[in-house]
């Protein structure tokens, strides 16, 4: 029972970083925008909330917890969206081809995650890992009492702030795609940009808001993962290959966020499955981490196969729009 | 609009796009020169932002670091042979308009089999034989890992970017459970130097080179590509179906057919890209084999729009500034990641230029109008 319970909140903790990379990314991809950057954004939203946090609490005698975390949600935000509009002042505005772009991103951010992670203690002085206790503590605060019930309060409430925000993120992005105006326009923009022009909607104001707030929300994954996962530390390469996890999870949740709620604590179960499956060979395990790409693949497959239209990819997904190309 | 025309009329700016009618060669490539100059000089910032180093030393630095040897020089012409060859394979794919995102895990599988084909093998056969067991078996298995998308993209339709870039990481685990297999010694993780004091199944040195047989590949590799797409009928069918698949339908070409055949191809050179860095350089086997290096050809290749000069050109342009940067990084004592932010700011640069190659801005000024108009 006890190790049921453990396993389904380690898959929860898992699942919290592909979230929200997912619904970043579902929102970004309903434009009609590739934005295989996802990775790399993960990478300078963690770097940048580590590196706020880390300088204000080098920098003030008593550093407190509410003002560590707002300054590193401020530095993390700031900086995925910066990334976001890189990516969109380059697809959208100067046309280039949104796969080569998001690449570079990955390239790009990664390198700033890794390098800043791992010598911005030495750049301000200081030796050894950076670490920011003080914030970290304020984003793995739980909600006192509830989560001291045994099971439920593990199940239901052993996590900090970020992954309720995540999930609720979810909800809120499905219920705008599906039942209001902008969502709706959002997603025409996305199938067919040319028609939506006609219909006086503004693509280009479009794809550039929901890019730059869909790499907002992978940047938060990412700080996600530095702060509560990881406890306001730096590992080098430490998201391995969530981002691309995310990625992947669009494809599961067939474009609608809340089903990537579930999609994820599923993939976040399968990345840990192998320390729960007893007598599994380290060779083995390896095998066994293959599984959510697998399992992508199947449900990538299946849909091209069944081609309903409600389960497709945005029919513009990965093309860049200009007017005068009809 | 009279009232407004009697005494000044109001004005605002507007900028135009204009695309270009004709572009002439040295005028798109002094913008690119321009762009990559500007790159640079924005990478200078940066490095001196951090370093606090006069940005001219560190650039000289970078220059020490790619030709300050005849070692570190050869290091980089593999390096960027070794690219060169895997944007190469990438061609055929792109020029059919298939998004083989894939390039990095055909590298990883194709290195994979080639460890194998060296370790199992090594003290049995023939150096001969074992590097065409290893060129074969490398090439069979780039090749699968691009039948795979490409069978259900002519079946189905099936997102073939989505699904190549799963399957890079499919072949990364496939490589770690080779790892811990053929780890040396037990429980390092790491494979450590295949054959270190044999040299069995070493791509051999040419002329006293030891990467001489790189450039020579590539070189063959870069031939062949450019003779199959321009000179062959399935090079022509295959940019059939990339300008229009309904068209290569009319015209009889079974487009299922080409898809397979054209991606088999493209991942077939990138599991030989593989061989090539396992058994002619690394001469072991980790995920990081690939280094990135099928992404980076992603862009290689796309930024070159399919001209092999101007490919070279850009993987050695790419090559001597990560090899650089690894030296300057090791020098201020910094880690070696700086080089990709190098390498990304450059990309950011060199992709944003081609905008500039098609289109010119038009500053303009257009009367205000007072009413009417809301646009």
């Amino acid at each position: 029972m006890n190790v049921i319970v453990m396993f389904i909140q380690q898959a929860i903790v898992q699942a919290i970083t592909m979230l929200f990379g997912a619904t970043g990314e579902i929102i970004t991809e309903k434009s009609g925008n590739l934005n295989l950057g996802v990775p790399g954004i993960m990478y300078i939203g963690g770097i940048s909330g580590l590196m706020g946090a880390f300088f204000y609490e080098k920098g003030s005698p008593s550093p407190s917890v509410a003002v560590g975390v707002f300054v590193s949600l401020l530095c993390c935000l700031a900086a995925s969206a910066l990334a976001g509009l890189l990516f969109t002042f380059l697809t959208v505005t100067l046309r280039a081809n949104q796969n080569v772009v998001g690449l570079a991103l990955t390239t790009f951010g990664t390198g700033f995650g890794n390098f800043f992670g791992g010598s911005i203690s030495k750049l301000a002085g200081g030796v050894g890992q950076i670490t920011v206790k003080t914030t970290a503590s304020g984003f793995q605060a739980r909600i006192p009492g509830l989560s001291n019930i045994p099971v439920i309060g593990t199940v239901l409430f052993g996590y900090g702030f970020l992954s309720y925000t995540a999930i609720l993120l979810a909800i809120v992005c499905t219920y705008i795609l599906k039942r209001t105006r902008v969502g709706l326009q959002l997603t025409a923009v996305g199938e067919d940009p040319a028609t939506a022009d006609a219909a006086g909607i503004n693509v280009g104001r479009y794809k550039y808001a929901a890019t730059v707030l869909g790499s907002m929300m992978a940047g938060l994954g990412g700080l996600y993962f530095i702060m509560e996962y990881l406890g306001g530390t730096w590992g080098n390469n430490g998201f391995g290959d969530r981002g691309w996890l995310a990625v992947a999870l669009v494809i599961l949740a067939l474009w609608t966020p809340t089903h990537a709620i579930w999609g994820s604590i599923l993939f976040g179960a399968l990345y840990i499955l192998y320390i729960y499956i007893p007598g599994l060979s380290r060779a083995a395990q390896e095998l066994f981490r293959m599984a959510p790409y697998v399992v992508t693949i199947i449900v990538l497959v299946a849909t091209s196969k069944r081609n309903r239209p409600e389960d497709q990819p945005p029919k513009s997904l990965g093309l860049s729009y200009f007017r005068e190309d009809r | 609009m009279s009232e407004a025309g009697e005494k000044q009329q109001k004005t605002k700016t507007t900028i135009h796009l204009i695309r270009r009618a004709k572009v002439t060669r040295l005028y798109a490539w002094l913008i690119r020169l321009a762009a990559a100059f500007l790159g640079l000089l924005v990478c200078g910032i940066v490095i001196y932002g951090i370093t606090g180093e006069n940005p001219i030393d560190v650039f000289g630095g970078i220059f020490l670091g790619t030709f300050g040897s005849s070692r570190r020089l050869w290091v980089t012409v593999r390096e960027t042979v070794t690219l060169l060859v895997i944007a190469v394979g990438l061609i055929p794919a792109f020029k059919m308009r298939f998004w083989n995102l894939g390039a990095e895990g055909q590298i990883l599988v194709g290195g994979a089999v080639t460890a194998a084909v060296m370790i199992y093998l090594g003290p049995l056969l023939q150096d001969w034989l074992l590097w065409i067991l290893a060129f074969v078996g490398a090439m069979i298995a780039g090749a699968v890992w691009g039948f795979i998308p490409a069978y259900f993209k002519a079946k189905f339709g099936t997102n073939e970017s989505l699904f190549t870039l799963m399957m890079n990481y499919v072949a990364m685990q496939i490589v770690t459970f080779c790892v811990v297999l053929w780890e040396n010694p037990k429980g390092s993780n790491h494979v450590g130097v295949i054959n270190q004091g044999t040299k069995e199944g070493w791509l051999p040195s040419i002329l006293g080179q030891e990467y001489l047989i790189d450039v020579i590949l590539a070189a063959a590799v870069t031939a062949f590509v450019f003779w199959y797409l321009g000179r062959t009928k399935q090079g022509y069918e295959l940019s059939v179906v990339g300008g229009s698949t309904n068209t290569a339908r009319y015209a009889g070409i079974s487009v299922g057919r080409v898809i397979v055949r054209t991606v088999v191809i493209s991942g077939a050179i990138c599991g030989l890209a593989g061989c090539m860095i396992v058994a002619g350089a690394s001469h072991t086997i980790s995920t990081s084999t690939g280094g990135g290096r099928g992404f980076t050809a992603i862009i290689v290749a796309w930024m070159s729009q399919f001209n092999p000069w101007a490919m070279a050109l850009v993987s050695g342009f790419l090559c001597f500034m990560q090899q650089g940067s690894v030296q300057i990084a090791s020098s201020y004592g910094l880690n070696e990641n700086a080089s990709d932010i190098i390498t990304g700011i450059l990309l950011f640069f060199l992709i944003g230029c081609e905008f500039f190659v098609r289109y010119r801005l038009e500053v303009t000024k257009v009367p205000i109008e007072e009413e009417g108009e809301n646009r």
